[in-house]
């Protein structure tokens, strides 16, 4: 269930969750949440999401925070848990294209800089949308356009390319004269590892509209960074996973501290079992990430985005199982 | 003398008998099973039993001891709670209608012997609020706080909703008289159920009649390892938060260096 019906707890599949079920299951009662949950269902989203996260460098909130709604688990404390677990797969991630020399430390350090200003307007904006009651329609609506248009714009971009590789054409190499108006901007900035020379303005942009979206839509980003990286500042497909994963990192794991020191949503125990999955995923991800050709990887990304924005704009315009809902007051 | 005496020996003990024993002639003692429940990593649901017996205490409430009924209401911690309903505008389906129930009790059950029209006549069944659905349900219309008739839909669908979810049930084959006077009743916790204090409300009818009641309560509580997490939540919010951001880090690491093939 995604935000649009966030309120409402699917029941059905609570109960399967919940009940003592037909196989052998584990039950654990999450203190946070405040309800038991199938240990090895839970492991086992973290680890698809994990081994998503590594192959794509992307932290995996947006598919990871409505499976945990649909299982029953509040969205405040869902939203909340969930960004441990991307600091812990993020963090995994990072140590191993770290080892393999594909992480740009100043890039990633650059984009923070703007990642603050934005997270810090995305929080404002996101309290003004929540006094004007329509919170849900307005995260609903902008995961559905938001997803969409980037899944739609990184597939065609990466079949055109394997067309243009499958008809013989050589891939045009990145030339270094090759520039655009984002390469004439001011106060221009040598990333070594990246091998790229631009301004730290649109750097800043970038880092800027990643942190505001993530504070509004209560994702990592990452599946909006990669891109951005690679088609505005022209970061070579190897460092652009890397350098997104040490974004994630950081924002994460302040997110964490900050949700749980102002909401006390955190879930530990939750966030441990998702965390155990997940860099367990993310380690096997980032391995067949690596042996894959970029544009296919940017195909398979665009269509994992497609997907889930197609899945909430179908949540939209559907007529859901219940109309009604119920949520308890303070919980959220 | 001897008769004015006797006479107002009577009278004294009329008057006695009048105020020893107002309408209750019946002594109702009831006993749970247990008083706390503990919710523990492997919690998933419970039941407590309640027993109780009805003793007659009088000649007439001898008399209608086998007509005994017993309604057991038990009454989870009290929550305000937003009900939402979606509707369709320009094709897209949205929250828009909205009702807040106050202090609605986030888990409520009842048990009886026998269906409530065979307890009570509807007039009585409705005044003492037996059936979920009789329940006084206040809730914010506007600026006042009221409660609509039992065929609103926010309120059916709020009762609708809560009994899905198991959190509120009506059992009227809930309650077992072992014999005219002894009782048992089992009362499901599901695996969901709200941290806090629950009261049982045990009532006797007979002839259509309430004729005594009594009060009891449990509690459910964290323990151990969860308790100690939810305090931690609560009291030591950053460091909490900044344990956990650690215990990510570690996770990741610990990961990392496992997994290193090289």
């Amino acid at each position: 269930m995604g935000p649009s019906c966030c309120g409402g707890r699917d029941v059905t599949l609570r109960n399967l969750t919940t009940q003592p079920c037909r196989t052998a299951c584990v039950q654990i009662y999450l203190p946070i949440a405040g309800l038991p949950v199938d240990i090895f269902l839970v492991l086992a989203m973290g680890l698809a999401v994990g081994f998503i996260s590594g192959m794509f460098g992307i932290g995996g909130g947006f598919l990871m925070t409505p499976l945990l709604i649909f299982i029953g688990i509040s969205p405040a404390v869902a939203v909340a848990s969930v960004a441990s677990h991307i600091a812990a797969s993020s963090c995994s991630g990072v140590i191993s294209y770290w080892r393999r020399r594909a992480v740009d430390l100043a890039l990633g350090l650059m984009l923070l800089a703007g990642g603050i200003l934005g997270t810090a307007v995305g929080v404002w904006l996101f309290t003004v949308l929540r006094g004007l009651g329509q919170l849900d329609l307005t995260i609903g609506l902008s995961y559905v356009v938001l997803l969409s248009t980037v899944g739609g714009l990184m597939i065609s971009e990466s079949v055109r390319a394997i067309l243009r590789q499958q008809q013989g054409k050589p891939v045009t190499p990145r030339r270094g004269g090759a520039h655009t108006w984002v390469h004439g901007l001011p106060l221009k900035m040598r990333f070594k590892r990246s091998k790229i020379y631009v301004s730290a303005i649109p750097v800043w942009l970038i880092g800027f509209i990643i942190g505001f979206v993530g504070a509004v839509m209560g994702i990592g980003g990452g599946f909006l960074l990669v891109p951005m990286l690679i088609y505005f500042l022209r970061v070579p497909t190897a460092t652009v996973i890397g350098t997104s994963m040490v974004l994630t990192l950081i924002t994460m794991a302040s997110a964490t501290v900050m949700h749980a020191a102002t909401n006390h949503l955190v879930d530990a125990v939750l966030a441990l079992i998702l965390m155990i999955g997940g860099v367990i995923g993310a380690q096997f991800g980032a391995r067949a990430g690596q042996n894959m050709r970029g544009e296919r990887l940017r195909l398979l990304l665009g269509l994992l985005v497609l997907a889930v924005g197609l899945r909430f704009a179908f949540q939209l315009v559907v007529q859901p199982d219940d109309l009604y809902s119920l949520r308890v007051m303070g919980a959220e | 003398m001897t008769i004015r005496l006797a006479i107002a020996t009577v009278a004294l003990l009329a008057v006695l008998i009048m105020g020893a024993t107002p309408a209750v002639a019946e002594r109702l003692v009831t006993s749970l099973s247990r008083h706390q429940v503990l919710v523990t990593s492997n919690f998933a649901g419970t039941s407590i039993v309640l027993f109780g017996t009805i003793e007659p205490d009088s000649p007439n409430a001898r008399r209608r001891a086998s007509a005994y009924d017993v309604v057991v209401t038990v009454t989870g911690p009290k929550q305000n709670i937003v009900e939402r309903r979606k509707e369709r505008v320009l094709g897209i389906w949205t929250n828009m209608g909205s009702r807040t129930f106050l202090n609605a009790p986030s888990y409520l059950a009842v048990l009886s012997n026998q269906p409530f029209d065979q307890i009570a006549n509807p007039e009585t069944v409705r005044q003492q609020q037996l059936g979920i659905a009789d329940k006084l349900m206040p809730q914010l219309l506007g600026n006042d706080v009221g409660d609509v008739g039992r065929d609103d839909a926010f309120r059916a669908n709020f009762i609708r909703l809560k009994t899905q979810h198991q959190l509120y049930l009506q059992r009227t084959n809930g309650v077992t008289l072992l014999t005219p006077t002894v009782f048992r009743a089992e009362l499901p916790l599901p695996a969901g159920a709200p941290i806090g204090n629950y009261d049982v409300d045990v009532k006797v009818f007979a002839h259509g009649a309430l004729l005594t009641r009594a009060n009891s309560a449990f509690e459910v509580v964290k323990v151990g390892f969860e308790q100690f997490v939810a305090n931690a939540a609560q009291d030591y919010g950053l460091l909490y938060g900044l344990t956990t951001a650690m215990m990510a880090i570690m996770t990741g690491w610990f990961a990392s260096v496992v997994f290193r093939r090289d």
